[in-house]
């Protein structure tokens, strides 16, 4: 795909242009606001997790959100930051199993936890069964939220089976069916500005038959 | 978002003793609102005591036939939770009607309670906010208040509490207890654990400095049919316009807590004994001191005519 006289991807760019945006954000870049920070010393602090099946060791400012050290410190990319702010779903991993926003968290609260991303949920060769449906079903046009979508579709169809109702579960002490109005429920932390709900519905619905 | 240091906490008493002494310390459980606001520079703690590791995540009977919750179980977990679904419906149907499935696997019970309001003028540090920085003024009165408060609100703020789940617990008479730095225990009714605003509204609840959740408490079950009914701009992940926990007993007459409308959720026990007479009677009553901008005076008919709703589907049910 690439041409060798420009043997740089976008994401090579990106990548460098965030790098850059991060060592703009030095000690003292912060203390020319017109309101100075609290004299708090932000000294990197040591955290130990497990990333797709690996044990990791980092030291981290505070601040830095899972989705931070994920990304700009693992440079696992597949985990997309969209908003930054919980709303869209695109930051979808699993801690310990469980879906979360991995934007809403911080990483030194996961010490010792299991986190699996995009990358530990299939490969190019092995696909996620998950992964294949979407391909299948066209449930992606651009492909920015898919990570997280599928991130979440996958823990979907677990908190199913696991008993969690929804909002939509007309009785609450009853098994919970996969059916189409629970999906789309229960994927709604999860927004694609491309449209490609059905689509998703369609993938996740085929992956949930083929596992029963 | 500001630096700060961190600690992981090693009890409850530990981390409300910490909390006091420490200038600008706070908790962290979930961190799904308080992130968020760190982001933006709203809350600028300088030290965070993470209180994940406490152990405080079981739902257990007490003695009398209650429920103890304690303060770190995650939204997710209480609303599957058997008891819960069996004997406090309305607790988890508020639950499972509230943010995201990503948001609730997070959230916890204390912080759902202790969480912000989503007051857009609040959120928008460029302008004036008594509640995000006392005494700057409310730039949300005499502006676009569609979402806001209509009843408990003030001259100085007119907030809403965004809980779902509080609205529930009000209406179960659920207490929150809670330890000091001290390592004195006490047990709020959930009825005063959020306060009005008046002319302090940076002050969101009756906690004081370190006082930290340990647990809620629901007394034992009430039966009646129990119901929640939330309205709001989408069908689902987004905050109520208006809504209504409700435990109805057969001769109609019951417990009906309404939430998006104040500052706390809203139930007047003395308007409950007009149910009888309709929910226009009971609406006068309980939103009687309301005091509605142009823009949100439609919250009221949407209150009586949610209750009604709620009414016809209790006699269903």
């Amino acid at each position: 795909m690439q041409n060798p006289e420009f043997n740089f991807s976008r994401r090579d760019v990106l990548a460098g242009s965030a790098a850059s945006a991060v060592v703009a954000i030095t000690p003292g870049a912060q203390a020319q606001t017109g309101n100075p920070a609290p004299n708090v010393a932000s000294r990197p602090i040591p955290v130990a997790f497990d990333v797709n099946g690996k044990a990791v060791h980092l030291d981290l400012d505070t601040r830095t959100t899972l989705l931070d050290a994920l990304r700009e410190h693992l440079h696992l990319t597949g985990t997309k930051k969209g908003c930054d702010h919980g709303q869209c779903g695109a930051c979808t991993v699993l801690v310990n199993g469980v879906r979360i926003n991995s934007c809403l968290t911080l990483a030194v609260m996961h010490e010792n936890d299991r986190i699996t991303t995009i990358e530990g949920l299939g490969t190019p060769e092995s696909l996620h069964p998950m992964q294949a449906a979407f391909i299948k079903h066209d449930g992606f046009q651009c492909g920015y939220c898919t990570p997280g979508q599928i991130c979440s579709a996958v823990a979907v169809l677990d908190e199913i089976k696991a008993g969690i109702p929804s909002h939509v579960s007309a009785d609450i002490l009853a098994d919970f069916k996969p059916t189409n109005e629970e999906m789309r429920e229960r994927m709604s932390g999860n927004i694609c500005r491309c449209g490609a709900y059905s689509n998703i519905a369609d993938a996740m619905a085929e992956v949930a038959e083929s596992s029963t | 978002m500001r630096a700060f240091t961190y600690e992981r906490a090693g009890s409850p008493q530990e981390a409300a003793a910490k909390a006091k002494r420490t200038p600008g310390a706070k908790f962290i459980a979930g961190g799904t609102n308080l992130l968020d606001l760190m982001k933006l520079e709203i809350e600028s703690p300088q030290h965070l005591i993470d209180v994940n590791g406490l152990g405080l995540d079981r739902i257990e009977r007490t003695a009398d036939g209650g429920l103890r919750i304690g303060a770190l179980v995650r939204n997710t977990a209480l609303a599957a939770d058997l008891n819960v679904r069996r004997d406090y419906g309305v607790l988890s149907r508020a639950l499972l009607a509230g943010a995201s499935g990503q948001l609730r696997n997070k959230a916890t019970t204390a912080g759902n309670l202790l969480q912000r309001t989503r007051c857009p003028y609040f959120y928008d540090t460029n302008q004036p906010c008594n509640k995000r920085s006392p005494g700057s003024g409310c730039s949300a009165i005499g502006g676009v208040t569609r979402q806001l408060g209509v009843v408990g609100v003030s001259d100085a703020c007119i907030a809403t509490h965004p809980s779902d789940m509080a609205v529930a617990m009000r209406a179960l008479d659920a207490k929150v207890d809670t330890v000091n730095a001290e390592g004195k225990s006490r047990s709020i009714p959930i009825s005063e654990l959020h306060r009005l605003p008046f002319s302090s509204p940076h002050i969101d609840t009756t906690l004081a400095s370190g006082e930290f959740i340990t647990s809620v408490t629901l007394p034992k079950p009430v039966g009646g049919k129990q119901i929640y009914r939330k309205v709001r701009d989408r069908a689902s992940y987004a905050f109520a316009l208006v809504s209504v926990a409700a435990i109805v007993r057969p001769d109609g007459g019951g417990r009906f807590t309404v939430g998006g409308v104040a500052p706390k959720p809203w139930r007047v026990e003395k308007a409950e004994a007009e149910l009888g007479k309709g929910p226009k009677a009971f609406v006068n009553a309980l939103l009687a001191d309301a005091k509605p901008t142009k823009d949100n005076a439609f919250k009221i008919a949407l209150v009586e005519r949610t209750v009604a709703a709620v009414m016809n589907e209790a006699r269903q049910k």
